[in-house]
């Protein structure tokens, strides 16, 4: 279904846009130029069947010099950890803690490390970093236990290529025209992404600018994935048809041989 | 050449799987084995989920019984009253097993019951055929083989519910077959295997059916019980990964039949020490993965 459900919301995403672009200059005040332009080389990536990971471009212009930081988020979703123990020898899932809310995705990039870009109010206040966009569990003990928790969780979402910090990954051309190119890696979740794009001069945030993009599995892929879904009981019987046709198909070359 | 997994979500090299497909399925070929024992652990170390990596061999292994069965068929080599039983027995403990699977998995345990299922089953096959195979080389040289008991009576003969089995010449209790298939059908579920590595010899030794009837009945028994466990994988855990079993399989048939083929120019004992070895690589491997300390004691599981 979702196939038919990409273009419906396709379909809002102008809407959403003009909104935005209404916003933004009812912000910056009429009659001046925006401060801050960027845009994407496509704004849905495909995960086709040869699909390894792609590079979407990232590029703009600023009015006036500045830091630019780039944030891209995918869709929240609940994530569920476990820590392992020792028993008998053997490293065994002892504990869980379920997350509600945390992104599937987050990377950032900045013309300069972060840490000079802006102060620790200003990051928390856009949601620079990812840490601050994660749901901690409310009914687990002390908030040490929580953010051991909680760097264990974007620990291994870095593993997986899933959050990433590239400072002085976005490189200006001359005083006004930045670029990054922004990784998405052959795991990526599907869903709908926010790439918000920060000018800052300072320390602080001068203009702010988000942008959609998409990321759906495609074609051959996303049918079989949502008919595994959706139709799951159909999907094990012609899974098993299959196999039952291969095997017989095998039988005859065998014999002719 | 890469192509994405839709069900594994996951990018791999198509001539890796062609080619582990054909590895396998040419060491089945030889040895006369399933071969989902060795394809399963493979599986995950090149990063397959371990529920995907079970749920898609099952769907493999219906493919290759059939392909098996029909041959022995042909040779009247199948006991379908006996597999009928065997059956009963595996389609209870299949869906008992992915049942099971469904609760390990919700409480994050299903990847270390599947690698230390693989340990010890494989720790205990990899070593009897070892120490078998030695014991055969031996024999070779010094002639005289012990001669084997043709009927003993033991307590398992004094069990309820007898029943004639004419092509395996048996009268015996229907709960043994029962109890091997129900027990064949558990370990399909959880760890993606026919089981024929398990009830060939429970066939042979505990219930004393005649060995040429062995092979057919069990492949007979498997397809069902894989297919069985592909659908209930398919609709409780959607980790049937139709894409790679293809795969796998079109490797596998090919591997197959040059194994078979050659399986009559190459010296059984050695081979079958080769192979012992094989599976206790894969055993240790498995083993010290759970044993090492790990790099990240925390873990991402799955979120529903």
């Amino acid at each position: 279904m979702a196939p038919r459900a990409a273009p419906r919301s396709a379909r809002r995403w102008p809407l959403l846009g003009f909104a935005l672009v209404a916003l933004a200059l009812a912000l910056v005040g009429p009659g001046r130029a925006s401060p801050l332009v960027a845009d994407l080389s496509k704004h849905l990536v495909a995960i086709t069947t040869g699909f390894a990971g792609t590079d979407v471009l990232l590029f703009g212009a600023v009015e006036d010099p500045g830091d630019v930081v780039v944030v891209v988020r995918g869709p929240m979703t609940r994530h569920v950890l476990h820590r392992k123990s020792r028993i008998a020898g053997i490293w065994v899932n002892t504990s869980t803690m379920t997350f509600e809310s945390a992104p599937s995705f987050f990377a950032v990039a900045s013309s300069r490390p972060l840490e000079e870009v802006a102060n620790e109010i200003v990051r928390e206040r856009n949601e620079m970093e990812v840490g601050h966009l994660i749901e901690l569990p409310p009914a687990k003990a002390s908030a040490n236990v929580a953010a051991v928790w909680e760097e264990a969780l974007i620990r291994n979402k870095a593993r997986e290529g899933l959050y990433r910090i590239e400072p002085e990954k976005v490189s200006f051309s001359g005083p006004r025209l930045f670029r990054t190119d922004m990784f998405f890696p052959a795991n990526v979740p599907t869903g709908s992404y926010q790439v918000n794009v920060y000018l800052l001069r300072d320390g602080d945030v001068v203009s702010a600018q988000t942008t959609p993009l998409v990321i759906s599995k495609i074609g051959l892929e996303a049918d079989i994935f949502l008919f595994a879904h959706e139709q799951s009981a159909w999907y094990g019987l012609i899974a098993i048809a299959l196999a039952l046709l291969a095997g017989w198909l095998a039988h005859i070359a065998f014999r002719r041989v | 050449m890469q192509i994405y997994l839709p069900i594994a979500e996951m990018s791999v090299n198509v001539f890796l799987l062609l080619g582990l497909g054909g590895a396998v399925g040419l060491l089945s070929g030889i040895f006369g084995v399933g071969g989902g024992f060795l394809m399963t652990p493979i599986l995950i170390f090149i990063g397959v989920p371990a529920p995907v990596a079970v749920g898609t061999e099952a769907n493999q292994i219906v493919a290759s019984s059939v392909s098996g069965v029909l041959a022995h068929w042909s040779r009247g080599n199948v006991d379908f009253k006996m597999g009928f039983v065997l059956l009963l027995g595996g389609i209870a403990g299949s869906s008992f097993g992915v049942w099971l699977f469904s609760v390990l998995r919700d409480i994050g345990q299903v990847d270390f019951v599947i690698r230390l299922s693989y340990v010890i089953f494989l720790g205990i096959i990899g070593s009897l055929m070892f120490v078998e195979s030695l014991r055969a080389m031996r024999r070779r040289r010094s002639a005289g083989a012990a001669q084997r008991k043709l009927h003993k009576h033991t307590w398992v003969h004094g069990l309820p519910f007898k029943m004639r089995f004419r092509k395996s010449k048996l009268y015996i209790s229907a709960l043994l077959p029962f109890g091997v298939g129900f027990l064949v059908g558990v370990l399909a579920a959880i760890m993606g295997v026919g089981g024929g590595f398990i009830m060939v010899p429970a066939m042979i030794y505990l219930l004393g059916m005649p060995t040429s009837v062995v092979v057919g009945t069990s492949l007979f028994q498997i397809i069902f019980v894989t297919a069985n466990v592909t659908f209930l994988q398919a609709t409780a855990n959607q980790t049937v990964d139709v894409v790679l079993a293809l795969l796998l399989l079109t490797g596998g048939v090919i591997g197959a039949q040059i194994g078979a083929k050659l399986s009559g120019k190459l010296r059984g004992e050695q081979l079958r020490i080769l192979l012992a070895m094989m599976v206790l690589a894969v055993c240790g491997k498995l083993l010290t993965d759970l044993a090492v300390t790990p790099d990240d004691i925390y873990s991402l599981g799955l979120a529903h």
